[in-house]
């Protein structure tokens, strides 16, 4: 998975979870649960999407890694060999 | 029709799972019904053979109307038994003679108004005036809204026409298949609004509230939590959250008097401890439905209910079971929430439990100073029903269960 794929999946996970949130007019460094109002539920089943989708199992103590979009993006590209 | 919580006493058929000749069985899924704050799954209390249905879709009736009628799986010939003839707050909308049929709520609506009620054309069974021909889904009609009492002082009625326009139109509207009723995103939020604050402000109005707090020393909790969660994939693993639902629950069996309803002046404890958790919606308004049993399950089970109920509440799936019987509502707050949260109870409970943020805090023991993840915990509870001996038993018991995690 190469980052567009990565920033892909991303819009496809949050269209589920927060469905009103437009990826491009978000703040990529900024903490994603503060800018797209995400709550630990909706974190988990981000990760959990991330899970299901591409086979990727984030340990808890890579949670910060994940806490922008940026940081998911590149997080999810460089975990599944992209 | 179900009542679905204190507030409500109208509800609007949105679909019909089912068909006249169908079996169903207990439990399953019958008809979606709309309501001010969200959609609902209505369930079949019994198993039986559908017989006919009684409402049509998009017709709204009165809390306690038949919707189906349901014959005996055994004997066809048997008396066939009204689907959802639940008990409720709402009276029988049938009125003596030379009286208006209205629900309670439309007559303290229209009370509250100065609204006579025979010049409102009801939209309920036999012509009853039920809440929502005073006020259509979504922002009313600012004569019609009940703080409005400076025009009634004044003694000057307010017109009633558009009203029975828009109630006229509604009835007139052709059959559309489908969800004829379904509410647009901004009208939903204006009815979700109307209906927490209407709940709220009887809870304010009615409830004598007394508060507190203690602060929860969580490093054994999560410590335990993270060293579980490590072994765990992520469909696996626990939050937090569930720990001090689970924590709460437990308490409750320790302290009854604060689980349960108050209803006609006096207290009713509860079977079972059915904890509502307060969901906030995307957009805002929130829903508290049922997390059924919670002191049974265990933490993993506790943690698979939590995330089904956060999805179907979000989804606007949730089941008038759900809606119907919280013993105890518990709001946390979450990651990005406040310290603390002192919580307005929702009637008939005489109880809610709030955590506020998980926050590293300075902590003395044994006569040393360290930093520990703690959590406020509160309580509001209904001092009709209980003093602050009781209330601070049960935030001791909550204390007390979350510095052994692993027994829950």
């Amino acid at each position: 998975m190469n980052t567009d794929d990565a920033r892909t999946l991303l819009a496809q996970l949050l269209h589920r979870i927060a469905p009103e949130v437009d990826l491009a007019e978000v703040d990529h460094d900024a903490p994603i649960q503060e800018e797209l109002e995400l709550d630990s539920m909706d974190f988990l089943n981000l990760v959990t999407g991330l899970h299901d989708a591409a086979g990727i199992d984030v340990p808890e103590r890579d949670y910060p890694q994940l806490g922008t979009v940026n940081g998911f993006i590149a997080y999810a590209a460089s975990a599944s060999g992209g | 029709m179900p009542s679905l919580g204190a507030d409500m006493d109208a509800g609007t058929v949105l679909e019909w799972r089912v068909q006249p000749g169908d079996v169903v069985h207990r439990g399953d899924i019958v008809a979606v019904v709309d309501t001010e704050k969200s959609d609902i799954e209505v369930e079949v209390f019994e198993d039986g053979v559908v017989e006919e249905l009684l409402v049509a879709v998009g017709e709204e009736v009165a809390v306690g109307t038949p919707l189906a009628r349901l014959g005996s799986l055994t004997e066809g010939a048997a008396a066939p038994e009204p689907i959802e003839a639940a008990p409720s707050e709402a009276e029988p909308v049938a009125a003596p003679e030379g009286r208006v049929r209205s629900s309670p709520r439309a007559r303290r609506m229209a009370a509250e108004a100065g609204l006579d009620l025979a010049e409102v054309a009801g939209s309920g069974p036999g012509g009853a005036v039920v809440a929502g021909d005073l006020s259509k889904p979504g922002p009313r009609p600012p004569s019609l809204e009940p703080t409005d009492r400076s025009r009634r002082a004044e003694g000057t009625r307010p017109s009633l026409s558009s009203t029975r326009t828009e109630t006229a139109e509604r009835l007139a509207a052709p059959a559309v298949p489908g969800r004829p009723t379904e509410r647009s995103g901004a009208e939903r939020q204006a009815a979700m609004r109307h209906a927490i604050g209407e709940l709220m402000a009887r809870s304010k109005r009615e409830i004598p509230h007394y508060y507190l707090a203690t602060t929860v020393d969580l490093s054994a909790a999560l410590t335990w939590l993270r060293a579980e969660n490590e072994q765990r994939s992520v469909t696996e693993r626990i939050l937090p959250a569930a720990l001090l639902l689970k924590a709460t629950a437990l308490a409750l069996r320790e302290v009854p008097a604060l689980n349960g309803f108050w209803v006609d002046d006096g207290f009713e404890a509860a079977e079972g401890v059915h904890l509502g958790v307060a969901v906030s919606l995307r957009g805002g308004g929130l829903v508290a439905p049922a997390l059924h049993d919670a002191d049974q399950l265990t933490l993993d089970e506790v943690m698979a209910a939590l995330k089904d109920l956060v999805e179907r509440a979000r989804a606007g799936r949730l089941r008038a079971s759900e809606m119907a019987d919280p013993t105890l509502t518990v709001t946390n707050l979450g990651e990005q929430g406040a310290d603390e949260v002192l919580g307005v109870i929702y009637p008939p409970q005489v109880a809610l439990v709030g955590f506020g943020r998980i926050v590293d805090r300075p902590w003395a023991v044994d006569g040393m100073l360290g930093v520990r993840p703690t959590v406020r915990a509160t309580l509001a509870a209904d001092h009709r029903a209980s003093d602050g001996a009781a209330g601070s038993k049960l935030l001791a018991a909550i204390e007390r269960l979350l510095q052994r995690p692993e027994d829950l």
